[in-house]
Protein backbone atom coordinates (compact mmCIF):
# COMPACT_ATOMS: atom_id res chain seq x y z
CA UNK A 1 0.00 0.00 0.00
CA UNK A 2 1.38 3.38 -0.99
CA UNK A 3 1.59 6.22 1.51
CA UNK A 4 -0.43 9.31 0.67
CA UNK A 5 1.62 12.06 -0.96
CA UNK A 6 2.59 14.97 1.25
CA UNK A 7 1.61 18.42 0.07
CA UNK A 8 3.55 21.42 1.27
CA UNK A 9 2.98 25.11 1.84
CA UNK A 10 5.71 27.45 3.01
CA UNK A 11 4.64 30.01 5.61
CA UNK A 12 7.09 32.84 6.23
CA UNK A 13 6.54 34.86 9.41
CA UNK A 14 9.20 37.23 10.67
CA UNK A 15 11.44 36.39 7.74
CA UNK A 16 11.63 32.74 8.81
CA UNK A 17 10.16 30.39 6.17
CA UNK A 18 8.75 27.13 7.53
CA UNK A 19 7.44 24.34 5.32
CA UNK A 20 4.17 22.83 6.59
CA UNK A 21 3.35 19.50 5.02
CA UNK A 22 0.27 17.30 5.17
CA UNK A 23 -1.35 14.60 3.10
CA UNK A 24 -4.83 15.91 3.95
CA UNK A 25 -6.13 18.16 1.15
CA UNK A 26 -8.67 19.92 3.37
CA UNK A 27 -6.06 20.70 5.99
CA UNK A 28 -3.82 22.05 3.25
CA UNK A 29 -6.63 24.39 2.23
CA UNK A 30 -6.98 25.47 5.87
CA UNK A 31 -3.25 26.26 5.99
CA UNK A 32 -3.46 28.29 2.79
CA UNK A 33 -6.48 30.26 3.96
CA UNK A 34 -5.28 30.87 7.48
CA UNK A 35 -1.83 32.07 6.47
CA UNK A 36 -2.83 33.81 3.27
CA UNK A 37 -0.56 36.83 3.03
CA UNK A 38 2.27 34.92 4.69
CA UNK A 39 2.68 32.18 2.08
CA UNK A 40 6.16 32.23 0.62
CA UNK A 41 8.20 30.79 -2.20
CA UNK A 42 11.41 31.10 -0.16
CA UNK A 43 13.47 28.05 0.55
CA UNK A 44 12.22 26.77 3.95
CA UNK A 45 14.61 26.93 6.88
CA UNK A 46 12.47 24.53 8.88
CA UNK A 47 9.86 21.87 8.25
CA UNK A 48 6.85 20.59 10.16
CA UNK A 49 4.92 17.52 9.03
CA UNK A 50 1.32 17.33 10.23
CA UNK A 51 -0.39 14.08 11.05
CA UNK A 52 -4.07 14.69 11.75
CA UNK A 53 -5.68 12.75 14.56
CA UNK A 54 -8.58 13.03 16.94
CA UNK A 55 -7.14 14.67 20.04
CA UNK A 56 -8.57 16.71 22.87
CA UNK A 57 -10.10 20.18 22.53
CA UNK A 58 -7.92 23.28 22.33
CA UNK A 59 -6.54 24.23 25.71
CA UNK A 60 -4.51 27.25 26.74
CA UNK A 61 -3.25 26.30 30.15
CA UNK A 62 -1.38 23.03 30.01
CA UNK A 63 1.25 23.43 27.31
CA UNK A 64 4.66 21.89 28.08
CA UNK A 65 7.79 22.58 26.06
CA UNK A 66 10.80 20.56 27.10
CA UNK A 67 13.87 18.80 25.83
CA UNK A 68 13.76 15.12 25.05
CA UNK A 69 17.32 14.31 24.11
CA UNK A 70 18.24 16.52 21.17
CA UNK A 71 14.62 17.20 20.31
CA UNK A 72 12.03 19.59 21.65
CA UNK A 73 8.86 17.97 22.87
CA UNK A 74 5.85 20.29 22.65
CA UNK A 75 2.66 18.98 24.22
CA UNK A 76 -0.80 20.16 25.03
CA UNK A 77 -4.12 18.36 25.28
CA UNK A 78 -4.89 19.06 21.65
CA UNK A 79 -1.47 18.46 20.07
CA UNK A 80 1.79 16.57 20.40
CA UNK A 81 4.83 17.82 18.49
CA UNK A 82 8.50 16.97 18.20
CA UNK A 83 11.09 19.23 16.64
CA UNK A 84 14.80 18.68 16.16
CA UNK A 85 16.67 21.99 16.02
CA UNK A 86 19.73 20.25 14.50
CA UNK A 87 17.88 19.14 11.37
CA UNK A 88 15.18 21.82 11.51
CA UNK A 89 12.54 19.15 11.07
CA UNK A 90 9.64 18.18 13.22
CA UNK A 91 6.30 16.43 13.30
CA UNK A 92 2.94 17.39 14.77
CA UNK A 93 0.00 15.21 15.70
CA UNK A 94 -3.13 17.29 16.14
CA UNK A 95 -6.69 17.58 14.95
CA UNK A 96 -7.60 20.07 12.22
CA UNK A 97 -8.30 22.82 14.75
CA UNK A 98 -6.75 26.10 13.50
CA UNK A 99 -6.16 27.31 17.06
CA UNK A 100 -3.96 24.27 17.73
CA UNK A 101 -2.12 25.03 14.52
CA UNK A 102 -1.50 28.63 15.55
CA UNK A 103 -0.27 27.51 18.96
CA UNK A 104 2.24 25.05 17.52
CA UNK A 105 3.57 27.66 15.11
CA UNK A 106 3.86 30.31 17.82
CA UNK A 107 5.75 27.96 20.12
CA UNK A 108 8.10 26.90 17.33
CA UNK A 109 8.79 30.53 16.45
CA UNK A 110 9.38 31.35 20.13
CA UNK A 111 12.05 28.62 20.27
CA UNK A 112 13.73 29.78 17.06
CA UNK A 113 13.59 33.43 18.08
CA UNK A 114 14.99 32.79 21.55
CA UNK A 115 18.14 31.36 19.97
CA UNK A 116 18.40 34.36 17.65
CA UNK A 117 17.90 37.10 20.23
CA UNK A 118 14.26 37.81 19.37
CA UNK A 119 10.92 37.08 21.00
CA UNK A 120 7.15 37.07 20.67
CA UNK A 121 5.37 39.63 22.80
CA UNK A 122 1.76 39.94 23.92
CA UNK A 123 1.37 43.26 22.17
CA UNK A 124 -0.37 44.99 19.33
CA UNK A 125 1.98 46.60 16.86
CA UNK A 126 1.60 48.99 13.99
CA UNK A 127 3.72 51.04 11.61
CA UNK A 128 3.32 54.80 11.79
CA UNK A 129 5.45 57.07 9.60
CA UNK A 130 7.80 54.20 8.78
CA UNK A 131 8.46 53.16 12.39
CA UNK A 132 6.87 50.39 14.42
CA UNK A 133 5.14 51.01 17.76
CA UNK A 134 4.30 48.25 20.21
CA UNK A 135 1.38 48.37 22.65
CA UNK A 136 1.56 45.73 25.34
CA UNK A 137 -0.43 44.92 28.42
CA UNK A 138 -2.60 42.38 30.12
CA UNK A 139 -5.81 41.24 28.51
CA UNK A 140 -8.22 44.16 28.51
CA UNK A 141 -5.51 46.82 28.74
CA UNK A 142 -6.34 48.11 25.27
CA UNK A 143 -4.24 46.33 22.65
CA UNK A 144 -7.12 45.76 20.27
CA UNK A 145 -8.60 49.16 21.14
CA UNK A 146 -5.39 50.85 20.01
CA UNK A 147 -5.56 49.12 16.66
CA UNK A 148 -9.25 49.98 16.24
CA UNK A 149 -8.47 53.64 16.94
CA UNK A 150 -5.59 53.74 14.47
CA UNK A 151 -5.88 56.30 11.66
CA UNK A 152 -6.13 55.09 8.07
CA UNK A 153 -2.43 55.63 7.34
CA UNK A 154 -1.35 53.21 10.09
CA UNK A 155 -0.27 49.72 8.98
CA UNK A 156 -1.42 47.02 11.38
CA UNK A 157 1.19 44.35 12.16
CA UNK A 158 -0.91 42.52 14.77
CA UNK A 159 -3.44 43.23 17.48
CA UNK A 160 -2.26 40.34 19.65
CA UNK A 161 1.20 38.81 19.17
CA UNK A 162 4.12 41.00 18.12
CA UNK A 163 7.14 39.49 16.43
CA UNK A 164 10.50 41.02 17.28
CA UNK A 165 13.99 40.39 16.03
CA UNK A 166 17.25 42.22 16.68
CA UNK A 167 18.56 44.41 13.89
CA UNK A 168 21.63 46.51 13.25
CA UNK A 169 20.14 49.61 14.88
CA UNK A 170 17.86 48.08 17.50
CA UNK A 171 14.93 45.77 16.91
CA UNK A 172 12.55 45.18 14.02
CA UNK A 173 8.86 44.32 14.29
CA UNK A 174 7.19 42.02 11.80
CA UNK A 175 3.57 41.47 10.94
CA UNK A 176 1.97 38.21 12.05
CA UNK A 177 -1.15 36.28 11.09
CA UNK A 178 -1.91 35.74 14.78
CA UNK A 179 -5.01 37.83 15.44
CA UNK A 180 -6.76 38.66 18.69
CA UNK A 181 -10.19 40.20 19.16
CA UNK A 182 -9.82 42.11 15.91
CA UNK A 183 -9.96 38.77 14.06
CA UNK A 184 -7.80 40.22 11.31
CA UNK A 185 -4.28 39.15 10.35
CA UNK A 186 -1.55 41.75 10.32
CA UNK A 187 0.20 42.98 7.21
CA UNK A 188 3.21 40.98 6.15
CA UNK A 189 5.79 43.73 6.45
CA UNK A 190 8.44 45.00 8.86
CA UNK A 191 9.78 48.24 10.34
CA UNK A 192 12.33 49.30 12.95
CA UNK A 193 10.84 49.56 16.42
CA UNK A 194 10.49 53.12 17.67
CA UNK A 195 8.98 52.46 21.10
CA UNK A 196 7.22 49.97 23.33
CA UNK A 197 4.29 51.28 25.35
CA UNK A 198 2.70 49.44 28.25
CA UNK A 199 -0.96 50.35 28.15
CA UNK A 200 -3.19 51.58 30.92
CA UNK A 201 -6.54 53.22 30.35
CA UNK A 202 -7.19 56.51 32.13
CA UNK A 203 -8.89 59.91 31.87
CA UNK A 204 -6.22 61.47 29.66
CA UNK A 205 -3.44 60.61 27.24
CA UNK A 206 0.01 60.75 28.76
CA UNK A 207 3.39 59.07 28.42
CA UNK A 208 5.50 58.33 31.50
CA UNK A 209 9.02 57.06 31.94
CA UNK A 210 9.66 53.61 33.39
CA UNK A 211 12.84 52.62 35.17
CA UNK A 212 14.87 50.07 33.25
CA UNK A 213 14.21 47.48 35.96
CA UNK A 214 10.46 48.10 35.76
CA UNK A 215 10.62 47.97 31.97
CA UNK A 216 12.36 44.58 32.04
CA UNK A 217 9.91 43.32 34.64
CA UNK A 218 6.90 44.27 32.49
CA UNK A 219 8.54 43.02 29.34
CA UNK A 220 9.33 39.61 30.80
CA UNK A 221 5.75 39.20 32.00
CA UNK A 222 4.44 39.71 28.49
CA UNK A 223 6.91 37.65 26.46
CA UNK A 224 5.53 34.38 25.14
CA UNK A 225 7.95 31.78 26.35
CA UNK A 226 7.22 28.20 27.25
CA UNK A 227 10.50 26.26 27.18
CA UNK A 228 11.81 24.53 30.26
CA UNK A 229 15.43 25.09 29.34
CA UNK A 230 18.19 26.76 31.32
CA UNK A 231 20.16 28.01 28.33
CA UNK A 232 17.19 29.58 26.59
CA UNK A 233 15.95 31.21 29.78
CA UNK A 234 19.35 32.86 30.26
CA UNK A 235 19.33 33.97 26.64
CA UNK A 236 15.81 35.38 26.92
CA UNK A 237 16.60 37.38 30.04
CA UNK A 238 19.69 38.82 28.33
CA UNK A 239 17.57 39.68 25.28
CA UNK A 240 14.99 41.48 27.42
CA UNK A 241 17.70 43.58 29.07
CA UNK A 242 19.21 44.36 25.67
CA UNK A 243 15.82 45.37 24.27
CA UNK A 244 15.21 47.78 27.15
CA UNK A 245 18.67 49.27 26.66
CA UNK A 246 18.06 49.89 22.93
CA UNK A 247 14.35 50.68 22.63
CA UNK A 248 12.43 53.38 24.55
CA UNK A 249 9.93 51.69 26.87
CA UNK A 250 7.19 53.85 28.37
CA UNK A 251 3.85 53.65 30.13
CA UNK A 252 1.05 55.00 27.93
CA UNK A 253 -2.04 56.00 29.85
CA UNK A 254 -4.76 56.60 27.32
CA UNK A 255 -8.34 57.65 26.98
CA UNK A 256 -9.84 55.43 24.32
CA UNK A 257 -10.43 57.80 21.47
CA UNK A 258 -8.46 58.58 18.33
CA UNK A 259 -6.43 61.36 19.98
CA UNK A 260 -4.18 58.77 21.58
CA UNK A 261 -2.48 58.35 18.21
CA UNK A 262 -1.68 62.08 18.20
CA UNK A 263 0.08 61.48 21.50
CA UNK A 264 2.04 58.56 20.01
CA UNK A 265 3.09 60.73 17.06
CA UNK A 266 4.07 63.56 19.40
CA UNK A 267 6.20 61.18 21.44
CA UNK A 268 7.90 59.98 18.26
CA UNK A 269 8.66 63.53 17.10
CA UNK A 270 10.00 64.58 20.50
CA UNK A 271 12.08 61.47 20.89
CA UNK A 272 13.63 61.79 17.46
CA UNK A 273 14.56 65.38 18.23
CA UNK A 274 16.18 64.37 21.54
CA UNK A 275 17.23 60.73 21.09
CA UNK A 276 18.07 59.91 24.68
CA UNK A 277 16.39 57.30 26.77
CA UNK A 278 16.90 55.66 30.11
CA UNK B 1 26.33 24.84 65.53
CA UNK B 2 22.88 26.16 66.52
CA UNK B 3 19.94 23.93 65.70
CA UNK B 4 18.29 26.58 63.56
CA UNK B 5 21.36 27.21 61.39
CA UNK B 6 20.36 27.08 57.73
CA UNK B 7 22.39 27.26 54.55
CA UNK B 8 21.13 28.60 51.27
CA UNK B 9 22.36 28.18 47.70
CA UNK B 10 21.16 29.48 44.38
CA UNK B 11 19.57 26.86 42.18
CA UNK B 12 21.43 26.13 38.96
CA UNK B 13 18.09 26.08 37.11
CA UNK B 14 17.68 29.83 37.10
CA UNK B 15 18.83 32.83 35.11
CA UNK B 16 19.65 36.04 36.96
CA UNK B 17 20.77 39.51 35.94
CA UNK B 18 21.33 42.64 37.99
CA UNK B 19 19.84 45.84 36.64
CA UNK B 20 19.68 49.24 38.30
CA UNK B 21 20.10 47.84 41.79
CA UNK B 22 17.53 45.10 41.35
CA UNK B 23 18.10 41.44 40.61
CA UNK B 24 15.96 39.83 37.93
CA UNK B 25 15.54 36.10 38.43
CA UNK B 26 13.80 33.64 36.15
CA UNK B 27 13.18 29.99 36.90
CA UNK B 28 13.86 27.86 33.83
CA UNK B 29 11.59 25.08 35.07
CA UNK B 30 8.37 27.07 34.89
CA UNK B 31 9.40 30.49 33.52
CA UNK B 32 8.27 32.27 36.69
CA UNK B 33 9.95 35.65 37.01
CA UNK B 34 10.96 37.56 40.12
CA UNK B 35 12.57 40.87 40.86
CA UNK B 36 14.48 41.24 44.11
CA UNK B 37 14.97 44.51 45.97
CA UNK B 38 18.37 45.57 47.28
CA UNK B 39 18.16 43.64 50.57
CA UNK B 40 16.90 40.48 48.89
CA UNK B 41 19.59 40.86 46.22
CA UNK B 42 22.30 41.03 48.91
CA UNK B 43 21.02 37.77 50.40
CA UNK B 44 20.64 36.12 46.99
CA UNK B 45 24.17 37.04 45.94
CA UNK B 46 25.62 35.76 49.22
CA UNK B 47 23.79 32.42 48.94
CA UNK B 48 26.92 30.34 48.37
CA UNK B 49 25.74 27.21 50.20
CA UNK B 50 28.49 27.52 52.78
CA UNK B 51 27.68 30.68 54.71
CA UNK B 52 24.88 30.30 57.27
CA UNK B 53 21.89 32.56 56.65
CA UNK B 54 22.42 34.08 60.07
CA UNK B 55 25.92 35.24 59.04
CA UNK B 56 24.62 36.55 55.70
CA UNK B 57 22.03 38.65 57.50
CA UNK B 58 24.62 39.95 59.94
CA UNK B 59 27.36 40.68 57.39
CA UNK B 60 25.44 41.59 54.25
CA UNK B 61 22.13 42.97 55.46
CA UNK B 62 22.72 44.58 58.86
CA UNK B 63 26.09 45.97 57.72
CA UNK B 64 24.72 47.59 54.57
CA UNK B 65 21.17 48.54 55.50
CA UNK B 66 19.67 50.34 58.45
CA UNK B 67 17.56 47.47 59.80
CA UNK B 68 16.80 45.89 63.15
CA UNK B 69 18.79 42.60 63.36
CA UNK B 70 15.90 40.50 64.66
CA UNK B 71 13.50 41.89 62.11
CA UNK B 72 16.11 41.44 59.38
CA UNK B 73 16.55 37.77 60.34
CA UNK B 74 12.80 37.17 60.36
CA UNK B 75 12.38 38.92 57.00
CA UNK B 76 15.30 36.96 55.55
CA UNK B 77 13.83 33.64 56.66
CA UNK B 78 10.48 34.56 55.10
CA UNK B 79 12.19 35.61 51.87
CA UNK B 80 14.24 32.41 51.75
CA UNK B 81 11.14 30.29 52.36
CA UNK B 82 9.30 32.01 49.53
CA UNK B 83 12.13 31.72 47.01
CA UNK B 84 12.79 28.12 47.98
CA UNK B 85 9.11 27.29 47.40
CA UNK B 86 9.62 28.50 43.82
CA UNK B 87 12.85 26.55 43.35
CA UNK B 88 15.03 29.67 43.21
CA UNK B 89 16.96 28.92 46.42
CA UNK B 90 17.98 25.60 47.90
CA UNK B 91 17.81 25.35 51.68
CA UNK B 92 19.49 22.85 54.01
CA UNK B 93 20.60 22.39 57.56
CA UNK B 94 23.96 21.28 56.11
CA UNK B 95 26.35 23.19 53.82
CA UNK B 96 25.36 22.92 50.15
CA UNK B 97 27.11 23.00 46.83
CA UNK B 98 26.45 26.42 45.31
CA UNK B 99 25.75 24.79 41.94
CA UNK B 100 23.47 22.07 43.21
CA UNK B 101 21.21 20.63 40.49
Amino acid sequence: MMAAAQKVVCVEIGGIPIALSTCDARFLDLLRQRYDGFLSSSRPEFELQFDLTRTGPASADDVRVRRDGDEWLIERGDFHARWDPRTGRGSVRQNANPYSLDSVLRILHSLILAQRGGFLLHAASAICDGRAYLFSGVSGAGKTTMTRLAPADITLLTDEISYLRPSADGYAAFGTPFAGELARAGENCTAPVSALFFLEQGPENRVDELSSAEAVRRLMRNILFFAEDQGLVEKLLATACDFVARVPVRRLTFYPDARVWDRVRKFARNFQEAPQHA
Amino acid sequence: MPENCIYIARSSAIAARALAGEMMVMNSADSTFFTLNEVATAIFQAADGHTPLRDIVRDQVCEQFDVDPEQAQADAEQFVAELSSHGILLVSSQPLSSEAP
